[in-house]
């Protein structure tokens, strides 16, 4: 098996034997989905407010947003993080392969993941809650694939900056519920207030989440998400490369 | 032949001077051993030998490679036990040297190390759940699995409780038998004295002397010095003739200091009195003394 591979099973295998990654990286998004879908009364019921359209409708591309965020800001950063405080990266820099392909192997594990999340998400909320598939599958994949070169642009960003596992959790967490407050997990669709919404269009969620529920119910996607997730990626990944330390 | 060569290595953090001028050379199939109190600059002369950093002057030469150029290829002939680096908790043995393996061009048999290493037991025990010990033979298993030529092993036996280190010591001779040349820091005067062939005294970024460990002793030790109580008393002139030697029979015990085979000297004269020796005692210099001689302090006064 060639390091990259070698290092992708394995750092996935340590995925799974973490309970947390698993609960909040895995399991977090879709429970919340069928907890909300199904507990709450008005949920599942069409609200003229939105359209005709039931609040879980509403609903899935934020949680598709939210699982995005779960793994770009809270597992990577943690993973990288205690891979740098326990000095794995540097017993790596010792080795032929050399440290680059863990990172790699990193990388590959979480987007994967990501997937996995978003998949049973957008399962669930199929099968159970009765949420039709998004109108245009190729403009959902395409904004997620943007959201998820930002969110993993931020979350190399904060493992490059902070020093330990436990410094990066807690700076992930900083800017985790922002995040979601701007995604609009507490005010989903149009119960979002207006001057929220024009300062969520410049953060890098909720740009992804509007996006994402643009083209989940068949409406063009602004050009303005685009561009700010874009800029977030460029940006930020740029940032996170001049800074990201090996030891 | 000599497997390393460092050239004038000097490394600055900052205004700090870590390593100033460090020459020194490694021949095939010893043990060298670097030696000196904390923030002597051991570790970042290795670290520079091993390529994990780059020195701010000097050359390196491992294997006749150049760290700076030639890195992937000497990484693939040089196994490194650092100081502090760890494994992922939850990864077990088993799996580790498996990932290892997959590193390097012609590894190891990682299921005959672990044995040889006495972790053979271990292979589906998880990092975190094995003891100081065991995390570091695991260590040692993961430099060498790549087939080695050199070894640079880092602070080993830190950390690890009396048995646990004399284990280490003779785990690292067989590791020499192999044929691999290893270069092993260390703050514990009994570690080197006892594995190395050679050994080099670094302190504040210098070296201060290059010798094997007798050497070293010798180095340092003008006069021996012998202490015994005489069962009858010395006649006078007791060693009077003999040059260089002083007697100080003063005390209840007396006490000779000479250079040269002062123990046959002493012993012969006392047998040709025909007077018995009781509670002899000769203060045998250690490499601690050579040390002190050295450095003009203890090693474990850092």
């Amino acid at each position: 098996m060639r390091p990259i591979t070698a290092l992708t099973v394995s750092e996935g295998r340590l995925f799974l034997r973490d309970g947390l990654s698993v609960s909040m990286g895995l399991l977090f998004p879709s429970l919340l989905l069928v907890v909300l879908g199904s507990a709450l009364p008005g949920f599942r019921e069409a609200d003229p407010d939105m359209g005709g359209l039931r609040p879980i409708d509403v609903y899935v591309p934020i949680v598709v947003a939210m699982a995005l965020a779960n793994i770009a800001i809270t597992t990577l950063p943690t993973h990288l993080a205690t891979h740098r405080e326990r000095g794995v990266l540097r017993r790596m820099a010792t080795t032929p392969a050399g440290p680059g392909p863990l990172l790699g192997a990193q990388l590959i594990v979480n987007v994967i993941a990501m997937l996995v999340s978003v998949g049973i998400a957008i399962t669930l909320g199929v099968t159970v809650l009765g949420v039709p598939l998004p109108e245009s599958v190729f403009a959902f994949a395409g904004v997620l694939l943007l959201a998820t070169l930002a969110m993993f642009a931020i979350g190399l960003l904060l493992s490059a900056v902070t020093p330990t596992a436990k410094a990066a959790s807690g700076a992930g967490m900083l800017v985790y519920f922002p995040m979601l407050f701007f995604a609009g997990v507490w005010t989903p669709g149009p119960t979002m207030p207006e001057t929220v919404r024009r300062i969520a269009e410049f953060t890098p969620l909720g740009a992804a989440s509007q996006a994402l529920s643009d083209a989940w119910s068949g409406a063009s996607v602004a050009p303005l998400s685009l561009a700010v997730m874009a800029g977030y990626a460029i940006a930020i990944s740029l940032l996170a490369a001049r800074l990201f330390r090996w030891s | 032949m000599s497997v390393i060569e460092l050239r004038n290595l000097t490394k600055r953090y900052g205004d700090t001077v870590a390593v100033r001028d460090v020459s020194l050379t490694v021949e095939a199939g010893e043990i060298f051993g670097i030696i000196g109190p904390n923030g002597a600059g051991k570790t970042t002369t290795v670290e520079m030998a091993a390529g994990l950093r780059r020195p701010d002057g000097g050359t390196v030469r491992v294997l006749g490679l150049d760290p700076r150029t030639d890195g992937r290829d000497l990484r693939r002939e040089v196994g490194m036990q650092l100081q502090e680096a760890a494994l992922p908790d939850k990864i077990r043995v088993g799996e580790a040297m498996r990932l290892y393996a997959s590193f390097y061009p012609r590894p190891a048999d990682w299921r005959e190390l672990l044995d040889v290493l006495g972790l053979g037991e271990k292979q589906n025990t998880a990092f975190a759940k094995l003891s100081g010990g065991q995390k570091q033979r695991l260590s040692i298993a993961l430099a060498l699995i790549g087939n080695p030529r050199v070894a640079f092993l880092d602070e080993l036996t830190t950390g690890l409780d009396p048995a646990a280190r004399r284990e280490t010591w003779d785990l690292i001779e067989s590791v020499r038998n192999r044929g691999v040349t290893v270069v092993l820091v260390s703050h514990f005067m009994e570690e080197v004295d006892r594995l190395c062939d050679r050994i080099a005294i670094i302190e504040g970024g210098r070296v201060l002397a290059v010798d094997s460990p007798a050497g070293l002793i010798g180095a340092a030790t003008a006069e021996q010095r012998i202490r015994f109580v005489p069962e009858t008393p010395l006649p006078a002139g007791f060693l009077s003739d003999e040059p260089g030697v002083t007697v100080d029979a003063s005390g209840r015990a007396v006490v000779v200091t000479g250079a040269g085979d002062l123990l046959f000297t002493v012993v012969s004269a006392l047998a040709s009195a025909g007077i018995r020796p009781r509670e002899l005692r000769m203060d045998q210099t250690t490499l601690d003394d050579a040390f002190l001689t050295l450095t003009g302090r203890a090693l474990d006064e850092n």
